[in-house]
């Protein structure tokens, strides 16, 4: 399990992550989310020690992750896969990687057939690898010292559809086994489709979190009618705010049952009455960051 | 007496439990491992085989120009060394210098210090293989010396001259690895390799003749220089012999321009963000 605790990094003039706390729990998919700059990258590099928070903490299990005697073998990292000596060869990587943590030299050859490199692709150079090959060195990396926690930044980046499907299956049956997975994504999709669990991150800030099914249901109730204008008016006379969406649909932060009662007095016959979880990840993800992307760095 | 005291209750790999498998305790890795990993990144790239492989081979050609180049009267242990040893000068503090500022320039640190988070562990051992490194290849080069100045006094049918008295010997392993150790502290406090690179050769190549410059017009210079220069005190280290006042002046130049430095370098690098 990952427990972050209060933690806050600042910089020079800014805070990069202000007061985050969370967990990760074991058997379950951590989705981490959040716009660029969010602070989703600075708070995993402080999980794992490459940064040191300004305040708070960060543990695995309980230990600060500094404190493991062979992190390799516990916590497996994949933070930039680019991040690599251009010169290594992908197996000479793994090797390096195998000889830190006290594995036997097989365990290379069984991450290189895992992560699906050909024993020729493994002898070329890492600057000649593509971003996917990279990122599938990386993932061979982090999970090399079967470790029974995750911490991935971005993995899915670079990877073609059937790579991202591979991952998710991997990822999924890793959790199902026990093991604790927290991956940050700027694919809405994919995350929506693996995670468990949600955090989302702001200008440094956690904005929510919780289960996938928690944070969804609260996108709220989606209706339509033959009269969208008078659904909403009948909807605001009960006192439930709506607002109309520009497809002619209604929305609404109150449950299906009380927009179904509230048409049903008004003697509006709905078309369409649903919750609005179809919406799905990407507008809950916009309406949470809507004001920390506004702030900054949003283009 | 008997095994029956072992508790099931504690087995925690009860059927259909959703845990990872209970591991033995990690244990610490262990220093003579990570030397041995660390020795093998000084090698496995392109750049760092032939930058290693550099050391051999430029010393086998300095060999051969004074064997093919220099007069019979200067083919002497002496001259071989020196044309052997100023490749070795600019060599040995770029290696040292790369297998620090590599993990941040190639943004491999971010493996190498999640591995092994106690980062004062990886220095250490960079540190000393570095220093290692520096005793091999100077006893290395001197070996190859000697062999040209016995295969050129062959060749020239002489005797062949053995000028290098074992006092300047070690004084030249040192200045040697006073160089590299200049390459490791510029590479801790500047973490980038073009720029603890660039700053090698200012601190080594640019700073000396001007202070040379400076010395032969100003006298209160020609003065201080012994006490300030740290090149300037490092050189009476080639020429072997040195008094206790030669001795105080490298001291005193490398406390400055070295040990403090160095261990504003350590403190930084254990500390600073690899990204």
């Amino acid at each position: 399990m990952i427990t972050v605790d209060s933690l806050t990094r600042r910089y020079a003039g800014f805070t990069a992550v202000d007061n985050v706390s969370f967990t990760a729990q074991p058997g379950r998919v951590t989705g981490f989310l959040g716009p660029n700059g969010a602070g989703k990258s600075t708070t995993m590099r402080v999980m794992v020690g490459l940064t040191a928070p300004t305040s708070g903490s960060a543990t695995i299990d309980g230990v600060r992750f500094a404190d493991l005697p062979n992190p390799g073998l516990e916590v497996g990292v994949l933070l930039d896969a680019s991040a690599q000596h251009a010169g290594r060869t992908g197996r000479e990587i793994l090797t390096i990687a195998a000889d830190t943590m006290g594995l036997p030299r097989k365990r290379v050859d069984e991450m290189l057939e895992l992560v699906s490199l050909t024993p020729s692709e493994s002898r070329r150079r890492v600057r000649n690898y593509s971003l996917g090959m990279r990122q599938r060195l990386g993932i061979g990396t982090a999970l090399l010292g079967d470790p029974r926690v995750l911490i991935l930044d971005e993995p899915a980046n670079g990877l073609d559809p059937a790579g991202i499907r591979w991952m998710r299956d991997l990822l999924r049956g890793y959790a199902n086994q026990g093991g604790t997975v927290l991956l940050s994504s700027h694919l809405l999709h994919e995350i929506e489709v693996i995670a468990d669990d949600l955090v989302v991150i702001g200008n440094g800030k956690i904005v929510a979190s919780g289960t996938k099914e928690e944070l969804l249901a609260a996108a709220g109730t989606l209706a339509r009618a033959s009269s969208p204008r008078d659904l909403a008016h009948a909807l605001e006379q009960a006192g439930v705010p709506s607002t109309l969406a520009g497809d002619g649909s209604v929305r609404t932060d109150a449950d299906p049952a009380r927009v179904g009662a509230v048409a049903l007095a008004a003697g509006i016959a709905l078309t369409e009455l649903r919750s609005a979880e179809g919406a799905g990840l990407e507008d809950m993800f916009l309406a949470l960051t809507a004001e920390t992307q506004r702030e900054g760095v949003a283009a | 007496m008997s095994a029956t005291t072992v508790s099931p209750s504690t087995n925690p790999a009860a059927p259909g439990a959703a845990t990872v498998p209970a591991r033995v305790a990690a244990r610490r890795i262990p220093t003579s491992r990570l030397v041995k990993v660390e020795l093998r990144k000084m090698f496995d790239t392109r750049s760092g085989f032939w930058l290693m492989s550099s050391i051999g081979i430029l010393a086998v050609i300095a060999t051969g120009s004074v064997i093919l180049f220099a007069s019979e009267g200067s083919q002497t242990y002496d001259n071989f060394g020196a044309a052997i040893g100023f490749p070795m000068v600019v060599i040995l503090p770029i290696i040292a210098a790369l297998s620090v500022s590599s993990e941040w320039s190639q943004r491999s640190g971010l493996t190498t210090f999640t591995l092994v988070p106690r980062r004062g562990r990886i220095i250490a051992v960079k540190l000393g293989l570095s220093v290692a490194v520096g005793v091999v290849s100077i006893a290395l080069a001197l070996a190859i010396g000697a062999l040209g100045n016995i295969l050129g006094a062959a060749i020239a049918g002489i005797d062949p001259v053995w000028d290098i008295p074992l006092d300047q010997a070690l004084g030249i392993v040192l200045a040697n690895v006073l160089g590299m150790l200049v390459g490791f502290m510029l590479a801790v406090l500047i973490r980038n390799s073009a720029g603890a690179i660039v700053g090698y050769f200012v601190y080594s190549f640019v700073l000396p003749p001007l202070s040379m410059l400076l010395a032969s017009s100003q006298q209160w210079w020609e003065d201080l220089q012994p006490w300030v220069d740290f090149n300037f005190a490092q050189g009476n280290l080639f020429n072997g012999d040195l008094t206790g006042e030669m001795w105080a002046q490298l001291g005193v130049t490398t406390l400055f321009w070295l040990a403090i430095p160095l261990a504003i370098g350590l403190w930084v690098v254990r500390r600073a963000e690899v990204k």
